[in-house]
């Protein structure tokens, strides 16, 4: 079996949502870390596996793979019979696909938004624009607002097991929750209890872990 | 076979993705026109199909699907064996996903931009703003770059065959194409013509038909 060579960096959420998958499937890989602040991302060897100079990149033996969500299909497909499942077996293949794109569409601009500002322009010593905050809050919330009517029908979102799209939001989802916009999901009852089911998943919690390293 | 009924607008481009999917798959379907300036894509009867308010919305038996990109992806694989093929066959899985992902990563979201100043605006009235432009201009630019080494290399950008990651691109094109954006396009050979040939093909001619009516 080709060995799965992951260039990425720690704190990336792309990297993570890959990291994920891979750990949720029990897969055994490479991590080959890539050093953002010293541009490592825009070198001429990163750009010939991702041309768009972003992390993370996948090389499994002669394929290179990037886009977090185009791996972990990748991943999810090539190792179906390995570890969590990541599908919703002998159900309809719709709900899968929509919410899959809930995560990449309605979810994950907004969260990204309120990551940039109140996690990592802190870590490069920069400001938080309060209004960006305010504006991508009250998204956040109307979004949150479907996701509690949807978990309050259904276990996880695109069906009754855990699946890619619980899965993607896990790396926003761990930023998030530790600012102020914690709240969000705290006062919607099944978001809530869902989010703490996903985020105390064993394979998430190593992920994390990769972190403290 | 159940009915396919298509809620959505003759001049959306997300709608169009999913015409386009229908006509590909030669696949009848009902369209059920969702008058956006009298906000009826806000009105109960539409959130019960899309929460999100947004169009299109597929309905096909007792399902209903949202987000343009699950739509065609449902499509392409309920209906594997009508019409066109959409995916690579025989081919390894990898490139389709990180193509796929790259047009709604990497194009959609600067393409959307410069549509919402250049024809959308117009359209309703409202100024464009030069800046917002200038500055897409310059980011559609760099990725249209990646595009043409892509293209110099392979016929379609997934592999030798027209496949969903194509496809996804033609609205957002269909559009920039008729602003002055199109130089961007023109200027590079390979993407240029790769434009012209998914832009050529009869499925999609119908899609633009359908504005005509």
């Amino acid at each position: 079996m080709a060995v799965l060579k992951v260039h990425g960096a720690v704190f990336s959420t792309a990297s993570m949502r890959v990291f994920a998958c891979l750990y949720e499937k029990d897969l055994d890989f490479q991590f080959v870390p890539i050093d953002m602040k010293a541009g490592q991302h825009k070198s001429e060897t990163f750009l010939s596996l991702n041309p768009f100079g972003q992390v993370p990149a996948l090389e499994v033996g002669d394929q290179k793979l990037f886009e977090s969500r185009a791996i972990t299909q990748y991943i999810a497909e090539e190792y179906a019979d390995k570890g969590t499942q990541l599908t919703c077996p002998g159900k309809p293949l719709a709900p899968l696909l929509v919410w899959k794109e809930v995560e990449a569409h309605q979810f994950d601009p907004v969260a990204s938004k309120l990551n940039w500002e109140l996690v990592f322009k802190p870590m490069f010593g920069m400001t938080a624009d309060p209004a960006v905050v305010e504006e991508n809050e009250a998204k956040l919330g109307k979004v949150l607002d479907i996701y509690e009517a949807r978990l309050a029908q259904s276990k996880y979102l695109a069906c009754d097991c855990f699946t890619l799209a619980d899965m993607h939001h896990l790396p926003n989802l761990h930023y998030l929750m530790g600012t102020p916009v914690k709240k969000l999901f705290d006062s919607r009852p099944h978001v809530s209890a869902w989010a703490a089911n996903i985020s105390s998943r064993p394979a998430w919690s190593k992920v994390v872990a990769m972190q403290k390293q």
